[in-house]
């Protein structure tokens, strides 16, 4: 890759600079490949370790699992579209999963979701401007009883009403704002 | 003293978490001789967080919604003086549907600490497997699993017996068993439980069901939505290898087994065997034509068996008691025990383990403790996206797989979601046929494209723009893509709307030829009225409405200019004096 080596600018490992792309440390990725690219089958633990280490799966990064692998890009690119898990884009640094089960269905879940959306002024699937939050609706999160439920960042959060989700959000934000200063 | 903290995933959704850190903090502050532990789901979520005491006779108090706040008071009265605090405690009636149940797969969940093999082996644990290993043969073992009658608890209901025996008569050396944890249907949770709750009596099911077919290898299909699941299942196996229940000869019996984990990457379609198998091969996940079945040629194109996370969890159970006491629970079809996940308009959801036989009024009625708000009950959805609505006047329908089959219905991996008066029939078929729709594999016509047209057809419905020849077009499509895909996701897709066409066609009806929702829920046919003797003027519904559709003068009634409202409901929810009505 050329841009390999390149210094980040802000410190992170997924800035943009202008008329450079992305830059990628592959060489967090190397370790995952050794474990992996020997074990026939392993195409899609391999791409959820790179995605754990890169919050997404790039263009750059999915061409780098296919030449250390020998596996073509084009199904690399297939199995990664197919299951919902992937992410071909960044995420924001929250990412709110809104259970959309039947149980959360039938107990209002897209009345939670008019409410976030509102409350961050963007649409299902997409990142707020100050890359804090991103909205993902899913298939079930198994806690059907605490219907409407989402998930921020691995933790549950049950009996949503439309103002405690738009609360949960604030306090996030207030959150992340403090820890900011 | 020993307190216990259930730990499940809806647990620590509703806060079990913090009471745990409160009861840890207050017993080190006090210097409190009790021991802190903690245990799976009991499967009341309702209830949780819930807390049991036991004292050093081992008689158990059961405290539950458990507050942070509460804790310091249970233990200073409880834990320290020796008498339970009855008003944080849980009721009798509570206590009663808990005892209604019969509970087989959800036996330990709740009871022991997941994370412990030793509190596993205390109560029995892994005497079935020992047996298994040093008196039984494959043969003698199938033949025990065909008289308990266990049937496959994700779906389909094929028997489990059957299964293991063309795995072991198929040729080849190299087998593999694999665990379906790839509980998909939304609204179904009981794996997860099970997972959380008791991962050894899996663990268990899958070396006797190795066993059984001589498999050199057990792969957990999980999903990734479970994490919790997938940390305690990797904790247990490291155990379950460490006292010798893994690896090479186990327990002498030159029997070399293991089991291994693999996260899903989230495709409903992967419940289907092949579609798995696909998957754990690294691939996309799609189906392809039967036979050969994977009994003959499975992962890497050797024979593989394929069972749900609670058929194996029943296996252990059936051995040390016996097949025949198994059969003798249910009904003659069906027998044993079920799993239901019981959710939606429900008062008291959770999990609930039955024998067969059972009605659903028994389950949504006494179990669980009937609607919510006093509503009416209307149907429950079982089987999810590939099963149907039952109405309520079938709800005396007997819970076995040909009754519920009969409805229209699956028994399916055992989801119940009930509705009300308020849930809109058309909607919930939309719904459904959305799942579908998305989560199609794409590999047949009718099941790629068919979905989609329904979906356009049923939204269409619901927005008011239904058309004459709609039903009649949804039915067509719904028996040609039952006909025309090759997986049962495509088969069964249609099943959701088929059912809702049977029992709520009148509902169909309103939506399309009157433009009217019954169950006032699909908002573009709805009209909005502010009724003038209970609208204050408070001016907050006019200053809400996007539309400026509102007007009205200060402390005097306002009203609904309709030509400009967009049925958005801002209003409704906005007015504090139950003023504002739908139609």
């Amino acid at each position: 890759m050329e841009n390999k080596g390149v210094k980040n600018m802000c410190g992170t490992n997924c800035h943009c600079q202008e008329g450079q792309g992305p830059v990628f440390d592959y060489a967090k990725l190397d370790p995952v490949l050794d474990k992996y690219k020997k074990t026939p089958g392993s195409l899609i633990t391999i791409l959820q370790k790179a995605q754990d280490i890169y919050g997404y799966l790039p263009k750059e990064i999915m061409n780098y699992i296919s030449k250390e692998t020998g596996i073509k890009v084009a199904k690399i690119y297939g199995v990664v579209t197919f299951y919902t898990q992937f992410r071909l884009e960044p995420i924001g640094e929250n990412l709110i999963m809104l259970c959309q089960g039947t149980a959360c269905h039938v107990n209002g879940a897209s009345f939670i979701e008019e409410a976030i959306c509102e409350e961050l002024e963007i649409e299902e699937g997409q990142t707020t401007a100050d890359g804090l939050f991103t909205l993902n609706n899913v298939a079930c999160l198994g806690c059907c009883s605490l219907s409407p439920v989402m998930m921020i960042n691995g933790e549950t959060y049950g009996n949503l009403t439309k103002d405690s989700a738009r609360k949960i959000i604030k306090q996030i934000r207030l959150k992340n704002s403090a820890e900011v200063k | 003293m020993k307190i216990v903290v259930g730990q499940g995933s809806c647990g620590l959704a509703a806060g079990a978490g913090k009471v745990y850190d409160e009861i840890e903090k207050i017993l080190g502050e006090k210097h409190v001789d009790a021991s802190l532990k903690i245990a799976g789901c009991i499967g009341t979520c309702h209830l949780e967080p819930m807390v049991d005491v036991f004292d050093d006779g081992g008689n158990k108090t059961t405290y539950v919604k458990v507050k942070p706040e509460q804790v310091a008071e249970i233990i200073d009265k409880h834990v320290v003086e020796g008498s339970p605090v009855e008003p944080l405690a849980i009721s009798q009636v509570d206590k009663d549907i808990l005892s209604k149940q019969d509970r087989i797969v959800l036996r330990n969940c709740g009871i022991i600490d997941p994370e412990s093999i030793d509190e596993y082996i205390e109560i029995g644990g892994y005497d079935a497997t020992t047996k298994v290993l040093t008196q039984m043969t494959p043969e003698s073992l199938i033949e025990e699993i065909k008289i308990s009658g266990l049937r496959g608890r994700g779906g389909a209901g094929f028997p489990t017996w059957f299964k293991w025996n063309a795995a072991y008569q198929s040729p080849g050396k190299e087998k593999y068993i694999v665990c379906n944890a790839d509980e998909g249907d939304p609204g179904a949770f009981m794996d997860r439980s099970v997972l959380e709750g008791d991962p050894h009596s899996l663990i268990e099911g899958m070396i006797i069901g190795g066993f059984a077919m001589n498999a050199i290898e057990g792969i957990v299909y999980v999903r990734a939505e479970y994490p919790l699941a997938i940390v305690r299942l990797e904790k247990a196996l490291g155990q379950a290898r460490e006292k010798g229940f893994l690896g090479k000869n186990i327990l002498g019996s030159g029997f070399d087994f293991d089991i291994r984990i693999k996260a899903g990457a989230g495709a409903f379609v992967c419940g289907e065997e092949t579609a798995l198998i696909a998957s754990l091969e690294g691939e996309r996940g799609m189906p392809r034509l039967k036979p050969p079945f994977p009994a003959q040629k499975g992962y890497w194109q050797k024979p593989t068996n394929i069972n749900n996370v609670e058929t194996f969890a029943n296996v252990a159970w059936i051995i040390n008691h016996g097949g025949q006491a198994y059969a003798d629970k249910g009904t003659e079809e069906s027998k044993g025990t079920k799993v239901f996940a019981l959710t939606g308009k429900i008062n008291k959801g959770g999990l609930v383990e039955i024998p067969m036989g059972l009605t659903l009024r028994d389950v949504i009625q006494d179990i669980g403790g009937g609607i919510k708000n006093n509503k009416q009950f209307k149907a429950v959805q079982m089987g999810g996206p590939s099963g149907g609505c039952i109405p309520a006047d079938l709800q005396d329908t007997v819970i076995e797989y040909a009754s519920i089959t009969k409805t229209g219905a699956i028994m399916g991996s055992g989801g119940m979601v009930v509705m009300d008066e308020t849930t809109c029939m058309v909607d919930m078929a939309r719904y459904f046929l959305d799942f579908t729709r998305k989560e199609s594999c794409g590999k047949c016509n009718y099941c790629r494209i068919g979905t989609k047209r329904m979906l356009e057809i049923l939204e269409r419905i619901t927005k008011g723009e239904g058309k004459d020849g709609d039903i009649e077009l949804l039915e067509e499509l719904a028996r040609k893509i039952s006909e025309g895909s090759m997986c049962g996701l495509g088969q069964t897709a249609p099943n959701p709307i088929l059912t809702t066409l049977r029992y709520f066609r009148n509902e169909f009806e309103d939506h399309i030829y009157k433009k009217k929702c019954t169950a006032k829920s699909c908002t573009a046919l709805l009209t909005f009225m502010i009724h003038e003797d209970k609208c204050t003027g408070c001016t907050i519904c006019a200053r809400k409405c996007p539309t400026k559709a509102i007007t009205g003068e200060l402390k005097k009634p306002h009203v609904i200019n309709q030509e400009l409202c967009i049925q958005c409901g801002k209003c409704e929810e906005s007015c504090k004096f139950d003023a504002i009505s739908r139609d």
